[in-house]
């Protein structure tokens, strides 16, 4: 059964249409990359989903039911929003403390997390002593309280180092295994690319792809195949006149595209033509995010 | 329940809390000590028509006046430092009941305000008494008819503001415009009072926060000969900004 169900869910601010008819699935044990441009609406989603936004149009249930109606949400689900969401004055222990108590959790799980976590050491100093590192891990401290099933993360990594970045990618991973549901947004197909199983991407508030990581390379990647030859312009005509797309491409070399590397092959032993290479390209996942979200980020461009 | 220990544990864990207390009871009772010294000169100079009128209680429970800010920010600050700091996403998803996460807020502060507002008040009576009658002017004891009564009013007059505070913090969620506001409802509009047309000032007669501190009188006030009326007025004016504020954040996203 899918942890996370969005269905149609649609979000207006005045004139502008924020999460456009969003339907998708979190399923458990996988990471699932929620990607769009900034402003795509991302993190508006995911305050729908925990009930902080309330949708004009459609539903979200999470393990099948309303957020709102969760008898203990924090069993259900953890979600690190904002990692400046935690009062500068309380201690990371009385910050956990007051959310475990909310909820009627164990005061034990207070410590669990923050070791967890890796924050015993400053459990008693203030939170708005913490650099922003320690608050993201407080506030993934505090997503864990309840052990949930579904984790909700919205720009873990923003502002880490590239230790912290590699400790969230890894605690993902392991939750993942776990058998967690856990849905991560990002801007950076980069950072999704190490470590989501699956991807949505998003818009201007449409979904774009729901898709898994391979997918999404191949898909983008296909038809294009890079080709240096000993007569280039010999080349270019044959090709251009079985149907191919020709470009020059860097250091005389030429890109073609609507055409197999094979038949390309088989192409230029014909004519007697000699290859010094051949290669199929491969569009890296940041050229293929590029290429869904080019449409939206232009119009957002436009519209501002 | 949980929710309401949550939000005692959240109170009690932040210092401004225990500073803004203790700053409610230096600046109160010294006000208090100020005022009593004072009433030696005062009575010198008192006509005989104003000794008629003396009133020892009132002039001990002064400080009310300064007071009902301190609370207010106390009030205030309950539910705006958690719009202030984004921390209202957190708790809101620890407890999506939001009803719920403002009734503990209200009953939270209610009591804090009136237990503060209380031992406020008993504090600045016995301290102001005997500075009153050690400069040879009339004092008042506690078991003098209405003495009790107008103390107590202090202590609920206080609680009030507070939960008033509480109210505005939830329906405008910034410290700064909730504070203003509550300024310029417990001083400014009876302040400027004297420039809004004659057809206007009936409403003075029923401005919750003036009547509601006659109460803090033994003498009665002549502008308002039923003070506890009008007490219970100014509670009632509060219940309904609780309930606008109650409505309100059950509806609006927070982001």
């Amino acid at each position: 059964m899918s942890m996370i169900d969005v269905r149609g869910l649609t979000k207006r601010y005045g004139p502008a249409t924020v999460v456009d008819d969003l339907s998708f699935t979190v399923e458990p044990g996988q990471v699932t990359g929620f990607l769009g441009p900034n402003g795509a609406g991302k993190s508006t989603t995911m305050r729908m989903i925990i009930g902080l936004v309330a949708p004009d149009r459609g539903t979200v249930t999470v393990g099948g039911r309303r957020y709102r109606e969760l008898p203990v949400p924090l069993l259900e689900v953890g979600a690190l929003l904002d990692a400046g969401a935690v009062h500068g004055g309380r201690t990371a222990h009385d910050h956990l403390l007051a959310l475990a108590v909310s909820n009627g959790l164990p005061r034990t799980r207070v410590g669990e997390v923050l070791s967890r976590t890796g924050m015993e050491s400053v459990a008693a100093k203030r939170a708005g002593s913490f650099s922003l590192g320690m608050r993201q891990r407080l506030g993934i401290a505090a997503a864990l309280l309840g052990d949930p099933r579904v984790l909700i993360f919205d720009e873990p990594v923003n502002g880490l180092d590239p230790e912290g970045i590699r400790w969230v990618r890894d605690l993902m991973r392991s939750l993942a295994a776990e058998g967690r549901a856990v849905l991560v947004s990002s801007h950076l197909m980069s950072e999704m690319a190490q470590t989501a199983d699956h991807l949505i991407v998003i818009g201007r508030g449409r979904l774009i792809a729901d898709t898994t990581i391979s997918e999404l390379t191949r898909t983008s990647g296909a038809g294009t195949v890079l080709v240096r030859a000993g007569d280039p312009g010999g080349l270019t005509r044959r090709l251009t006149e079985a149907g191919a797309t020709v470009h020059e491409g860097l250091e005389s070399s030429l890109i073609v595209a609507g055409i197999s590397a094979g038949d390309i092959g088989k192409l230029a032993a014909f004519h007697g033509i000699v290859l010094s290479e051949l290669t199929p390209q491969r569009a890296s996942l940041e050229d293929a995010f590029m290429a869904l979200t080019r449409d939206s980020v232009e119009f957002q461009g436009v519209a501002a | 329940m949980k929710t309401l220990h949550s939000e005692w544990i959240k109170l009690r864990s932040l210092r401004s809390t225990w500073l803004t207390l203790a700053c409610l009871f230096v600046v109160g009772l010294g006000i208090t000590a100020l005022a009593a010294n004072a009433t030696g000169d005062i009575w010198a100079e008192a006509t005989a028509a104003d000794r008629q009128v003396w009133d020892p209680t009132g002039h001990s429970l002064t400080a009310y006046i300064v007071a009902q800010l301190i609370v207010g920010v106390l009030g205030i600050l309950v539910v705006t430092s958690e719009f202030a700091t984004g921390l209202m996403s957190t708790t809101l998803t620890a407890t999506p009941r939001r009803t719920r996460v403002l009734a503990a807020k209200v009953a939270l502060a209610a009591v804090v305000a009136l237990v503060a507002g209380e031992a406020l008040m008993f504090g600045a009576f016995l301290i102001g008494q005997p500075l009153i009658s050690r400069q040879g002017v009339p004092s008042a004891a506690l078991g003098d008819p209405g003495v009790l009564k107008a103390v107590l009013a202090g202590g609920l007059y206080l609680a009030a503001i507070g939960l008033l505070a509480v109210g505005l913090g939830a329906l405008l969620r910034a410290t700064a415009g909730a504070l203003a506001t509550l300024v310029g409802i417990v001083f400014l509009v009876p302040a400027l009072a004297g420039l809004f047309p004659s057809w206007l000032r009936g409403i003075f007669d029923f401005w919750p926060t003036l009547g509601g501190a006659a109460a803090l009188n033994v003498v009665p006030d002549p502008d308002y000969p039923h003070p506890w009326v009008n007490l219970a007025g100014m509670c009632l004016a509060v219940a309904g900004v609780l309930v606008a504020a109650f409505l309100v954040f059950r509806r609006r996203d927070v982001v």
